[in-house]
């Protein structure tokens, strides 16, 4: 378990890079996990050369889901919004450094669901569960 | 970590005894004793339903209701045989009664679908509660949305009793419908359901009764408690999944158009219409469930043969002992009661610092099963002001000593978030 939650994973889960929402933004995307509740918004100030110029997220919970929003951020600045399509799920695992369980795996990818959505101009996330509510 | 009780503690069960029954209580999780407090979610199961199961399949399979034949009759006696002991388990006037579904959900879903669908219109109230698991807050929720009624959800005390004025106040809009749970399974607590039906029968309501988290924990009575329906879930009473009931009152069901249709709900087809077949047969379209229902006769079996009275005792003495020990932990809240006045063995919890989900994955490491987020509850999380707790509940076969284990994991979790 120690290994698990590494030292780096708890510093950024306790004091996240990028946190807050970014009043400039041109593009934004909110998401959860509908499992266990955790939220990200993902903001994005896009300028010239479609690239980003700032970043931000907010959002609520586990450490794992926090940790990697918050270095998923770190990595954006300066590039474009096709640079992040094409971001892919195995660096963002790749970027914990650790062996997630399946049930997992879902908090981890969640920032970048949210960085994908908001690249994408998303305001919902296609081909999920009709709104009935 | 041993999981044999300490001397002192007072129990009206043979804990021991009661373990030896589950094959699975012996096993070992990363390298420790399993400890399996998830019990609210789905229950271990005892040697004694394995093998009536098992006993089905080996020794007289075949289809139910439709052979006439020997093995066909013998597994439609048994079938049969588990509706009746269900029905005396929570005294039911009558086996017709007792319809068989998949779980809770399914059983009140059919009431949604059936009664709810031909008596709920435009302009009509219909109540529930924030301590509602999503089975039971759903179906209302959508059922008021497309017939244009009105949905009151009535609100909890700090405590997560609900507020008898706020109920009263929802009978007094003369509700057609009113949808309770027994007991929460958030929160544990025991709602003071036999009072609540009495006002929203004066009320002139239907009074629909989740039992999923009550019937496996304790007594309950149909004909005492006076609901119209109530439903259950076999996977959560030491039976498997697949097995669930929900109860009606016969003159209900009588009046009640099917749920589902196809074989064996019917009583005559041509080409032109179709008759229906008498109860319970009429809500059990196609064929049962009905080797897992021949598994929820024999959990019944078991759960009378301890004694569902002494079971409940036995829950509340590890309530008792897990919260004092529980709240002296600096930096966790519990939620719901901080007694055990009508509550059962489910304690929600939230460690600062700690977000349920990294909860649950280090007490995982330590042998420890626990539910971690909004336990289908999400009206309930919301109006506590969290997204996720995490909870552990317990059963006839948790000791004090796994009470202990778990005092000592959320030990450990605070020691690996360095709180």
């Amino acid at each position: 378990m120690d290994d698990f939650y590494r030292e780096f994973i708890l510093d950024h889960y306790k004091n996240p890079h990028n946190f807050g929402e970014l009043a400039d933004a041109t593009h934004r995307y909110h998401d959860t996990n509908p499992l266990c509740g955790d939220e990200i918004t993902m903001f994005l100030k896009i300028g010239a050369g479609d690239r980003v110029e700032d970043v931000s997220f907010s959002g609520k919970g586990c450490a794992i889901s926090q940790a990697s929003a918050s270095i998923l951020t770190d990595e954006v600045r300066g590039k474009t919004l096709d640079e992040l399509k094409a971001i892919d799920r195995a660096h963002v695992i790749e970027n914990l450094g650790i062996t997630l369980t399946p049930a997992r795996v879902k908090c981890a990818l969640l920032s970048l669901k949210a960085l994908k959505g908001s690249a994408w101009g998303l305001h919902e996330w296609p081909g999920e569960e009709a709104k009935t509510s | 970590m041993a999981v044999t009780a300490p001397a002192k503690v007072a129990t009206p069960l043979d804990v021991e005894r009661i373990r030896r029954d589950f094959p699975i209580l012996a096993k070992t999780v990363h390298g420790k004793p399993l400890v399996y407090l998830d019990n609210a979610s789905t229950s271990q199961k005892p040697r004694q339903v394995i093998d009536a199961m098992s006993s089905v399949f080996e020794e007289h399979n075949a289809n139910i209701h439709r052979g006439v034949y020997e093995f066909s009759e013998r597994t439609t006696a048994a079938f049969e045989g588990a509706r009746e002991k269900v029905a005396k388990l929570i005294n039911a006037p009558q086996g017709r009664e007792v319809i068989f579904c998949r779980n809770a959900t399914e059983g009140l879903n059919l009431v949604m679908h059936t009664w709810g669908r031909e008596h709920v219109g435009a302009g009509d109230v219909v109540v529930t509660t924030v301590l509602e698991h999503h089975s039971n807050f759903v179906p209302w929720q959508q059922l008021a949305k497309q017939a244009g009624a009105e949905l009151v959800v009535v609100d909890i005390d700090a405590e997560g009793r609900l507020r008898r004025d706020q109920y009263a106040a929802a009978m007094a809009k003369r509700p057609k419908l009113v949808a309770i749970t027994h007991t929460s399974n958030g929160l544990g607590v025991i709602t003071p359901a036999k009072e609540l039906i009495a006002e929203a029968h004066a009320a002139g309501a239907i009074v629909v009764v989740d039992a999923a988290q009550s019937v496996p924990h304790s007594r309950v009575d149909v004909q005492d408690l006076g609901c119209d329906f109530l439903a259950f879930s076999g996977h959560k009473m030491l039976a498997p999944p697949g097995s669930g009931v929900v109860w009606g009152r016969a003159e209900l069901l009588e009046r009640m158009s099917p749920f589902m249709y196809g074989g064996d709900m019917i009583s005559r087809v041509t080409v032109a219409k179709t008759s229906w077949n008498d109860l319970p047969w009429k809500f059990e379209a196609g064929t049962s469930a009905f080797v897992d229902a021949i598994g929820l006769g024999a959990a019944v079996d078991y759960l009378q043969a301890v004694g569902l009275d002494r079971i409940h005792e036995h829950e509340q003495a590890l309530v008792a002992y897990a919260l004092p020990r529980l709240q002296a932990i600096p930096g966790v809240t519990l939620f719901g009661p901080k007694d055990t006045t009508d509550r059962v063995g489910v304690i929600s919890f939230a460690i600062a610092g700690i977000h349920a989900h990294d909860v649950a994955q280090i007490f995982d490491s330590e042998g420890l099963c626990v539910r971690a987020g909004h336990h289908c509850n999400q009206p309930l999380m919301e109006r506590l002001g969290t997204a996720a707790t995490t909870r552990a509940s317990f059963y006839l076969y948790n000791t004090f000593a796994e009470v202990d284990a778990l005092v000592a994991a959320i030990g450990k979790a605070k020691q690996v978030f360095k709180v």
